[in-house]
């Protein structure tokens, strides 16, 4: 427990050093901005298909509506900045807790329903008729707000947040819980666990995550569309990122963003090209012999995975 | 003395689980008909029927797996039918189906989610309580639930089934794929764990277990065909109209 505690310790104070330090090296900041937006949204579906097992495509859904919440919050509502991010996160957990029947769903249902109401939620906000509220499909503009170091750091924030999240939900009854849900509702059921409670509370907690990270994206972007704050890629990309380092640990998302999305912003930027080609191998290699992720191969070698 | 002996069959006649006119099935399939069984406290209840009679049907209403049609379930006196399986786990009620175990989690992880409503010191002690009860699971509690074999699951399915200390154990078909020598070692925990004051109710097929029935009950075609004691079962035919599977 206290070997657990010390290895907790070293990756948040990791994680702070690093995104402290990364606009320092590295001249354009909104590079790292993006690493630490997916890597809490990668966690954030750790959250919830590392410990139960279901694969949100649609989770962009809650990234947008944390995007537009804050920007309702904002312009319409006159809230500042702080209080209107948590509010943009609020609005994706609404979201989620209205979508919550979607969890009686399992496997590719429950992923193909999650998609189908991300593009529902996309079409409601991104409707003319919502101009007044969202400005339709025309984008928003946050210039009056418009912060970019104190975002970055509020994603930060966010993101040192929600790994802590995923440390407490991994070594907690409550997480058991999950995993015994994963692994059998029925027997979990028996030991007296709420599957249903339980499997809510870390949607809800999930949704959370991608709400607020997609509430401080709109803030440091300021200028942002429905087509940009709802595209699928955001999502598959979190996914992948997730699967690749290793769901149900604290540093496989971790690990899989800085991996992937590294090579991104290196062979994707410098030769295109064959970006998609390099990508696709990796993701193929990476299912065919190592479907639980990178760190199994920790894992295999009888190394305690954080 | 002559007090605590009145307590004590007090205890005896105040029902923990009282049953009664149970029907229920799946989908239009109706497979009880005005089923009524009842548990006193610090009883060993047996429920045996050959296979199909009905047993595991009636343990899932009883538990909440299953809604019942028809009926009434009392749980120390509180009607329970319609109440989540949770809520009726929590009430003492420990439940150990035919699987048992969560495979993908290690042994000692899943006498943790055994113990889900306790809190972590009483987890703790309950635990060291398995783990002596149960040395081969305390030398491999760090190994998953799957790499043990049949017998050992079983072990570790009754350990996860009184980590919560129930008052009340019910239990389905423990000797399904066990040889004797682990159908006696779970017969002797029952009557290990019955002496520190928890109740049983076991469906069986295996006609060994009526060597610790208080009670019995015997179920036949969805009907219970008799109720009584052990003694009462012998004088009775309703053991040679249901089929049991073993033979005396």
């Amino acid at each position: 427990m206290r070997k657990n505690k010390l290895s907790n310790a070293i990756i948040l104070v990791g994680l702070a050093i690093l995104f402290i330090l990364a606009p320092l090296l590295y001249p354009n900041q909104s590079v790292p901005f993006q690493m630490m937006a997916y890597m809490a949204l990668a966690q954030g579906i750790n959250l919830l298909y590392g410990f139960t097992g279901y694969l949100p495509f649609g989770y962009v859904g809650f990234f947008g509506s944390g995007a537009y919440g804050v920007s309702v919050l904002v312009l319409l509502l006159h809230w500042s900045v702080i209080p209107a991010v948590i509010g943009g996160g609020l609005v994706a957990v609404a979201v989620a807790l209205l979508l919550s029947p979607l969890l009686r769903l399992s496997g590719a249902y429950f992923s193909i329903g999650s998609l189908a109401a991300s593009e529902i939620v996309y079409y409601i906000v991104s409707n003319p008729n919502m101009q007044n509220i969202t400005q339709g499909p025309y984008g928003v503009n946050l210039a009056g707000v418009y912060a970019p170091n104190t975002s970055y750091y509020a994603m930060l924030v966010i993101l040192l947040i929600f790994t802590a999240v995923v440390m407490y939900v991994k070594n907690s009854t409550f997480g058991m819980s999950l995993l015994a849900i994963k692994e059998d509702p029925v027997s979990a059921a028996m030991c007296g666990v709420n599957v249903v409670r339980n499997r809510v509370v870390i949607w809800l907690a999930s949704a959370f995550a991608a709400g607020l990270a997609g509430a401080v994206y709109g803030w440091y972007v300021s200028v942002f569309y429905p087509s940009s704050v709802f595209d699928l890629t955001i999502s598959i990309f979190a996914i992948v990122f997730t699967l690749f380092g290793g769901g149900g640990t604290v540093l496989g998302p971790i690990v899989g963003t800085i991996v992937l999305y590294g090579l991104y912003n290196t062979i994707g930027v410098s030769s295109p090209q064959y970006f998609q080609l390099i990508y696709g191998l990796l993701i193929v290699v990476l299912v065919m012999f190592l479907p639980q992720g990178l760190t199994s191969l920790l894992k295999r070698r009888g190394i305690n995975v954080p | 003395m002559a007090d605590s002996d009145q307590q004590g069959q007090f205890h005896q006649e105040v029902s923990l689980l009282d049953v009664s006119g149970i029907e229920t099935g799946y989908d239009d399939l109706q497979i009880l008909w005005n089923v009524g069984i009842n548990v006193r406290r610090g009883e060993r209840v047996i429920v045996l029927g050959a296979n199909g009679a009905g047993k595991t049907t009636l343990l899932k209403a009883l538990v909440g797996l299953l809604p019942a049609w028809k009926g009434a379930i009392h749980l120390n006196g509180e009607a329970v039918q319609g109440m989540r399986i949770d809520r009726r786990i929590s009430r003492g009620v420990s439940y150990l189906s035919e699987v048992g175990v969560v495979a993908g989690l290690t042994i000692e992880e899943n006498l943790r989610i055994g113990g889900y409503h306790l809190a972590s010191g009483a987890v703790r002690s309950q635990m060291a309580v398995m783990y002596d009860f149960f040395p081969d699971l305390r030398a491999r509690r760090r190994e998953a639930a799957a790499s043990l074999s049949g017998g050992q699951r079983k072990m570790l399915a009754v350990a996860k089934a009184l980590m919560s200390r129930p008052q009340l154990v019910i239990m389905d078909e423990p000797s399904a794929g066990l040889s004797p020598l682990f159908v006696s070692e779970v017969i002797s925990m029952v009557n290990r764990f019955h002496g520190e004051g928890i109740s049983f109710l076991v469906a069986e097929q295996n006609v060994k277990f009526l060597e610790i029935a208080d009670r019995v009950y015997v179920l036949d075609a969805g009907r219970m065909i008799f109720s009584g004691t052990v003694e009462e079962l012998h004088k009775n035919d309703a053991l040679e109209r249901a089929y049991f599977g073993v033979y005396g």
